[in-house]
């Protein structure tokens, strides 16, 4: 357990590469445990990559990250999964050649083998769409159900805290709603920690407790979801006339 | 009839022996897409420690024939595991962020240093094993022919059988073979979801290591006799064998085995001994130009 008040997750000036160019410029950022915060800003701000530094995948070159107050700034990628953080990743990445079963199998990986019925029972009624699909290959579901899969994938670990990278991302509006609910409903009910990128900055910051604006490798603003939907150049910049 | 049924058992043997060392190649190809040219060398070394176990275990008083091939099988197979196991370290995953052709090239490194040690530490001369295994059946007489199954052949091809059954089995049902098709489909999302990705490459180097120290043994039982250089050409052929098959695929590695055995076995039977070589290797040159994925292998397909 964390100690009171102190954060679930926090990034302390972290600095990240690729190569020589600079994807994070010294970003903080904290969650709290039970909290939906989202990410928000525009392709290429550095969303994705301050997802996968929280993984070392680039690893942070500066700064510090915490996990329940551990520092896993250095850690390798496959240990800081064991430490129940899950990844829903850009691109969903669903493993293409194994059925989607086997897809939610591997995301139990560092749960107990004990667990496993419960789990996929677990993923199957938030999902019913993946139980009916559940021998046909990864690589042939469509894009709502490869969405779907890959947050069952992260569920499997039984997580304390979730990442998603934006979920919503090229699904049909009814499906972004289902999705998002989805959402709602494991952090009221199983109290899980979500941290979410969004480019749909409308549905996120409706969504989340607090929320943060990335740009161009820096957090510009953050505020409670509400307060951030408010703000006029919120409003310009990610709301009218962008993504709706 | 007779000689080519003949020359078919034969060929089931051969290819069997080289299925046996594609699927090591296939396998690390699978994971990391890249060839390990010091398999071939792995293959000779487990001949070798095969020899060199069989010769202690009869130092060490074992009599019963049966009792000493399960011994050497268990001995080299765990010994040239290690040597895997230490290629991939040397070789490999010091390069692994490195561009494509340095493992590579490595790896070739790997082959020569390999098969140098063996020269300077066994001698460059052939080493014969007396033959252990005795004994067959004839099947049927004819024409002045009699086919004959010889026991060595039989236990070559049912231990082969038995180990691509049993690894099929790891690969399709257990958590390392999950481990390992999750590493070969999306690394980066493997190490996310809290699989050890060097370890699972590692294990994959030294299960290859060990079924080719079968087939190393199954190697000096069948023709009794081994040098230094083996591992070169029966490398080159398995990894033939393997692109026949479709890189990549376990299946397909042990049919493009078994097809060149048999091609080679046929070619030597019908046209010309001296020729055998150029026959498989024929049938690599042919398989890249008009099929470049194999029999069985799937079309690299660009991910978007």
């Amino acid at each position: 357990m964390t100690a009171p008040g102190q954060p679930l997750l926090a990034l302390r000036g972290v600095k990240a590469y690729y190569g020589n160019v600079a994807a994070l410029k010294g970003v903080d950022v904290e969650i709290r445990e039970g909290e939906i915060v989202a990410l928000i800003g525009a392709n290429g701000a550095g969303k994705s990559t301050l997802m996968m530094t929280v993984f070392g995948a680039p690893r942070a070159r500066e700064g510090e990250i915490r996990f329940a107050g551990r520092d896993i700034t250095a850690l390798p990628t496959h240990e800081i999964a064991k430490l129940r953080i899950a990844q829903s990743p850009e691109g969903r990445r669903i493993f293409p050649r194994m059925t989607v079963l086997e897809n939610l199998q591997i995301g139990g990986t560092v749960s107990d083998a004990a667990d496993l019925s419960a789990d996929l029972d677990r993923v199957f009624t938030l999902f019913p769409r993946l139980r009916d699909r559940q021998h046909q290959r990864g690589g042939t579901l469509s894009g709502g159900e490869q969405q779907m899969l890959a947050i069952g994938r992260a569920l499997m670990a039984r997580p304390r805290l979730i990442l998603l990278d934006e979920p919503s991302l090229g699904l049909a509006p009814l499906l972004v709603q289902q999705i998002f609910a989805a959402i709602r409903t494991l952090n009221e009910q199983d109290k899980l920690t979500v941290f979410l990128v969004e480019q749909n900055a409308h549905h996120a910051l409706k969504l989340a407790h607090r929320g943060y604006v990335i740009v161009n490798g820096e957090i510009s603003m953050q505020g409670s979801g509400r307060e951030l939907l408010q703000r006029p150049e919120i409003r310009a910049a990610y709301l009218e006339g962008g993504v709706r | 009839m007779e000689y080519f049924v003949q020359q078919l058992i034969n060929g089931i043997t051969l290819g069997s022996i080289y299925g046996l060392i594609a699927i090591g190649y296939t396998m690390v190809y699978g994971i990391i897409g890249m060839i390990n040219f010091a398999h071939g060398d792995i293959f000779m070394v487990g001949a070798f420690l095969a020899l060199i176990a069989f010769l202690v275990a009869v130092a060490a008083g074992v009599s019963s024939v049966p009792l000493a091939l399960f011994i050497v099988l268990l001995v080299s197979m765990a010994l040239t595991a290690l040597y895997g196991w230490t290629v991939e370290r040397i070789a490999y995953r010091p390069l692994r962020q490195s561009f494509r052709l340095a493992p590579l090239i490595s790896a070739i490194g790997m082959s020569i240093v390999l098969e140098n040690y063996v020269q300077v530490a066994q001698g460059a001369r052939v080493k014969p094993l007396p033959p252990l295994v005795h004994g067959g059946y004839t099947l049927f007489e004819g024409n002045d022919f009699a086919v004959r199954l010889s026991n060595i052949q039989i236990i070559v091809v049912i231990t082969t059988i038995a180990l691509m059954a049993g690894f099929s089995f790891v690969v399709a049902r257990t958590r390392l073979g999950r481990n390992m098709r999750a590493c070969e489909q999306d690394m980066k999302m493997a190490a996310l979801v809290g699989i050890d990705v060097d370890r699972t490459i590692s294990l994959t180097f030294v299960i290859g290591a060990a079924l080719a120290a079968v087939a190393g043994l199954m190697f000096l039982l069948y023709y009794g006799v081994v040098d230094f250089f083996i591992g070169f050409l029966a490398g080159v052929k398995a990894f033939t064998a393997a692109v026949l098959g479709g890189i990549g695929s376990l299946p397909g590695a042990m049919i493009g085995g078994i097809l060149i055995g048999l091609i080679e076995t046929m070619w030597s039977a019908y046209f010309s001994i001296e020729y055998k070589d150029v026959a498989a290797f024929g049938i690599l040159i042919i398989v890249l130009i008009f099929l470049p994925t194999g029999l069985l292998g799937r079309p690299e397909v660009e991910k978007v």
